[in-house]
């Protein structure tokens, strides 16, 4: 039996031995390699020196105080006052918006997934998705105040700021829960459907608690995304220094709109303020990721 | 509890394609009726269209009559999820569902149709994985994922989920086709002690396991691609793997097809 033979052009010649990686290959790498880590210091600074200005800055207004205390009676060069009504409004609007856009769009996309399977109702619902998706966020909150609070007539409240967060929450709740739903295998569905298991159930019992570690991640995206909203909250919920645990009646303060009070005001007490609720606002977000993140690990697929 | 299947000029459809020709058969109780053909003659198509599962495909569709001892399955006022459950099946690739334990899964099909007697559920667990024979090897950790099984070990699992919803038939797409021997082995053995209470139809492209396995084997052909698949011709295995009528089985048999 004669030996195999490689071809001469794209094999090596018998005997010959492998040779080293040539210079410009090396070379090539080297570069490569370099740019990746310039781009990947690039992305940080910016993210690095935020952090660092705002730890450093509101570290020095945090105390009990400053969250357990409103602005109420606050004159404009005092010093004091706190966040603890721009909190509560802070986390009364977004757990509002989150009831509303939660199950909305969770809902919308299954439909688009396990029932519209490209029909012309999902693709109308998609594009409209999509638009949403794009709005910018003060359009949003022109919405509301042009629908619910102008042309309805309710007045301004921590509501109506929900639910100009929920029009922001909705596309984006929609577009990952959907790609979520649609990477759980087919099979799943079909093992399910051969144990005799109606449609609704499997979707219930079997596709979304398969999927439900990618939507729990995405829902956190948009809370976290919502929370920092300013623009909208401006023309929905109002300003005020006092606290208000009724999202439903009149105005209420939220820590972005809370930000953008104090760090617009000339004494250097409020905007030390404006510090330490950057602060506050980075922090909450974080442990609210950081529980979305135990959930998910508790229930994920092991 | 095993039923006989009759089968009267079944048409299956993939939207407008014709995937599966005028098949009528009988399929016998307590014995194991195998498909075997090339890939794309339909077999599997067909497979499906006996518990329902192929209209699951968007714009798939069949024509004919599938009867189940009396009742026409395709009738007007069955749902196919009651046929579902009476018609089990085991798919080719193990399928576990990822968030449940050993346990949930063999429970599955008992739980999601609203079964909760933690006593009824024990022993139907532990009879079910007794009956695909993985009860020794999983009896200690019960409560740990199903994923986390071997391939052979999961589609074991997935024969004692489908075998605890008590069904009369029992439909296999190829379902070694995905493990090795030694595991292929032990689904031969036991789909061999599961004759004498199913119906039992085998999907396969391995001609020994079909020697091996079955007692009647069905030989399904196409005539090209794009053309529909059509049974050839349905015997014992004996006769159709020593004797057959066709030309074409003959030819499939004994590898000089094409």
């Amino acid at each position: 039996m004669s030996a195999p033979t490689l071809s001469p052009k794209r094999g090596l010649p018998g005997g010959q031995a492998i040779p080293a990686t040539s210079g410009m290959r090396r070379l090539k790498d080297n570069i490569v390699l370099v740019a990746v880590y310039v781009a990947f210091a690039l992305a940080v600074i910016p993210l690095a020196s935020v952090l660092y200005k705002i730890i450093s800055e509101g570290v020095q207004v945090l105390s009990a105080d400053f969250f357990l205390r409103s602005m109420n009676g606050i004159g404009g060069r005092d010093a004091g006052g706190g966040i603890y009504h721009a909190m509560i409004g802070t986390l009364e609007q977004v757990a509002l918006a989150s009831a509303i856009s939660i199950p909305v769009a969770v809902l919308t996309a299954v439909y688009l997934v396990e029932y519209g399977q490209g029909n012309r109702l999902s693709k109308v619902i998609s594009f409209f998705v999509d638009v949403m998706t794009g709005i910018p966020s003060i359009v949003a909150g022109l919405f509301v105040l042009a629908f619910w609070i102008l042309v309805l007539g309710f007045e301004v409240s921590g509501f109506a700021g929900a639910l100009a967060l929920a029009v922001l929450m909705i596309p984006t709740v929609v577009r990952s829960a959907e790609e979520m739903l649609k990477l759980v295998p087919n099979d799943l569905r079909e093992a399910s459907y051969a144990l005799g298991v109606p449609r609704w159930r499997t979707i219930t019992r079997v596709v979304l608690p398969t999927a439900f570690t990618g939507i729990i991640t995405g829902i956190m995206l948009a809370v976290a995304r919502v929370m920092g909203e300013t623009a909208p909250l401006l023309l929905t919920i109002w300003v005020t220094k006092v606290i208000n645990f009724n999202p439903f009646d009149g105005a209420q303060s939220s820590l972005p709109t809370y930000i953008w009070e104090q760090a617009g005001d000339p004494n250097q007490v409020a905007v030390d303020r404006a510090w330490g609720a950057a602060l506050a606002l980075i922090f909450i977000i974080m442990v609210l990721n950081f529980g979305a993140r135990l959930l998910a690990r508790r229930t994920s697929i092991r | 509890m095993a039923k006989r299947i009759e089968v009267s000029g079944l048409n299956a459809y993939y939207g407008g394609f014709l995937a599966v020709e005028n098949v009528s058969m009988t399929i016998e109780p307590r014995s194991v009726t195998a498909f075997i053909g090339p890939s794309g003659c339909g077999k599997s198509t067909f497979l499906r269209t006996l518990n329902r599962m192929h209209e699951v495909i968007p714009g798939a569709r069949v024509e004919g009559r599938v009867m189940l001892d009396q009742q026409d399955l395709y009738g007007e006022r069955i749902d196919p999820v009651a046929v579902r459950r009476v018609v089990g099946m085991v798919f080719q690739r193990p399928n576990p569902f990822p968030t449940m334990s050993i346990y949930d899964n063999v429970a599955a099909g008992l739980k999601l149709n609203g079964v909760k007697r933690k006593n009824e559920l024990d022993g139907i667990v532990e009879n079910s994985l007794k009956g695909a024979n993985l009860w020794n090897e999983v009896k200690d950790r019960l409560d740990k994922p199903g994923a986390g099984l071997s391939g052979g070990q999961q589609q074991r699992l997935c024969i004692a989920r489908a075998i605890a919803v008590q069904p009369q038939v029992l439909l296999m797409d190829e379902p070694c086709s995905a493990l090795d021997p030694i595991s292929t082995l032990a689904i031969e053995d036991l789909i061999a002690q599961l004759k004498s209470q199913y119906t039992i139809v085998i999907v396969t492209h391995n001609m020994q396991q079909a020697a091996r396995v079955s007692d009647r084997t069905a030989f399904f052909n196409i005539a090209g691609t794009g053309k529909p698949g059509k049974l050839i011709e349905l015997d014992e295995t004996s006769k159709i793997f020593t004797n057959p009528t066709e030309k074409a089985t003959e030819d499939y048999i004994t590898g000089r097809f094409g």
